[in-house]
């Protein structure tokens, strides 16, 4: 049996570069778990139906699971671990949509809430100021079997309030 | 879900990509990759190299002329729906593409790709077949042009042979007098259709003088059907019409009566919605 050839790939993820020596067929969401120690991106169908695993790219959000990590050498690339802000301290401070889905118990197993995170992330730079149907729509893509949709929801509008608060400097 | 192994290229010329491509019987070409992924990690294909195009230069174009649009093989989904122009242009490009997948996947997938996969559950193949348009294909051997009435083959069966990459889809314009209309029923909005039904119909004052209505998920191939005859008749039936020639098939999603159902609901709706489309265009075109 022939040994697989293996692609130095030069991944760009939350700000850092990561050097990962990888087989064409390696999933860019495994990449990122297994490679880069990223394990924030879960993986849940892998095919594309969860959205458990989307992550950013170019700002985008995009399945992982249906990229190649030979494919995202030129991009710079957003997880959920890259979605806290840098406040000065340690452990920073949780962005608006993470701020969101704390108040509103917007999560209760977590298991999809990374990629909620993250589409919710881009969709409120595209519509600050989401109605109830547009958050919806925005979040459309995602599964979660347990919380329900109810305070996702309310996660969403939450976290378009928080931005703009943060905005005008009151939190 | 691993893909099994396969050899990876990604050139940054298209003639690099040809020469790979006519080189490798088993190669396949990789744009979006939203269809082509899941089928390697389910190994349902198991190509022996893949050819990412992603980094060719000059085909991510949303280009609108005079005759209509023309989209490259690296213009994302999300990227057609956008544009204003297109949409002036061609209004049903946007009227389906915004039930194409979530906009996650429209993020990422595009629009050639998803037509020469040739999905019958696919929106854009049945609406670039119901719009007449064509696929630009090139090879080491030329380019060529298929029409969309001679593109699809079988299901998932393009007729683009294995050293062709697609590398344009034309989709013509709306000429003055026509209107088009689209609506689908599936389980989520996003979600693949149980039954999609697109209607383009063409008027001359308060007649109708051709009227074809295109099915996506009903037959497994992207069919289009000329009702023109049905509905000029005043007893005419455009859905009986259609269904002689589909063949509505069982799945774990609807049955086949279900589909039959929809189909004979969706389509005089669509079929008024054109109509009504093609008139109010009209009357905006002699509007000083």
């Amino acid at each position: 049996m022939t040994t697989e050839q293996l692609h130095d790939v030069r991944l760009h993820v939350n700000g850092s570069v990561h050097e990962v020596r990888v087989p064409a067929r390696r999933l860019l969401s495994d990449a990122l778990r297994h490679d880069c120690g990223l394990t924030g991106t879960h993986v849940g169908c892998e095919h594309g139906v969860c959205g458990a695993c989307t992550v950013l790219v170019d700002g985008t959000p995009m399945r992982s699971c249906l990229m190649l990590t030979v494919s995202a050498v030129d991009a710079e690339i957003t997880t959920v671990e890259g979605l806290t802000e840098d406040d000065g301290s340690a452990q920073g401070r949780l962005s608006p949509v993470q701020q969101a889905f704390s108040d509103c118990h917007g999560l209760q197993c977590g298991f999809c809430t990374p990629g909620f995170l993250t589409t919710i992330t881009a969709g409120l730079r595209e519509t600050p100021d989401p109605t109830e149907d547009e958050a919806r729509e925005m979040i459309a893509g995602n599964l979660c079997r347990c919380t329900g949709y109810q305070n996702i929801v309310k996660s969403v509008l939450r976290a378009s309030e928080i931005t703009a608060e943060r905005e005008r400097g009151e939190a | 879900m691993k893909p099994a192994p396969f050899a990876f290229l990604r050139p940054s010329t298209l003639e690099e990509a040809l020469a790979a491509l006519a080189g490798e019987q088993g190669a396949k070409v990789l744009a979006g990759g939203q269809s082509l992924v899941p089928l390697l990690s389910m190994r349902l294909a198991a190509p022996s190299m893949l050819i990412d195009i992603n980094a060719l230069p000059d085909l991510g174009h949303v280009r609108v002329a005079e005759d209509g649009v023309r989209v490259g093989a690296l213009a994302r989904h999300a990227e057609v729906l956008a544009s204003a122009e297109a949409a002036q242009a061609q209004p049903l490009l946007g009227m389906a593409l915004s039930h194409v997948a979530h906009p996650t996947i429209r993020n990422r997938g595009t629009t050639v790709g998803s037509i020469v996969h040739a999905d019958a559950a696919a929106e854009m193949p049945m609406v670039l077949r119901l719009l007449e348009g064509s696929v630009d294909v090139v090879s080491v051997r030329g380019r060529r042009t298929i029409p969309a009435a001679e593109l699809f083959a079988g299901p998932l069966e393009s007729t683009l042979a294995h050293d062709e990459i697609a590398v344009e889809a034309f989709f013509p314009g709306l000429a003055p007098g026509a209107g088009v209309a689209f609506q689908e029923i599936a389980r989520r909005h996003g979600d693949y259709a149980l039954v999609g039904v697109a209607a383009h119909v063409e008027t001359d004052g308060e007649a109708v003088t051709r009227a074809r209505v295109g099915f996506v998920s009903v037959s497994d191939v992207p069919v289009v059907v000329d009702v023109t005859a049905a509905v000029q008749d005043p007893g005419g039936d455009p859905a009986a019409t259609a269904l002689a020639e589909l063949d509505p098939a069982e799945d774990i999603h609807a049955t086949a009566a279900y589909r039959t159902h929809l189909v004979k609901v969706l389509a005089p709706r669509v079929l008024a919605a054109a109509t009504d489309h093609a008139r109010s265009r009209a009357g905006e075109a002699i509007r000083p």
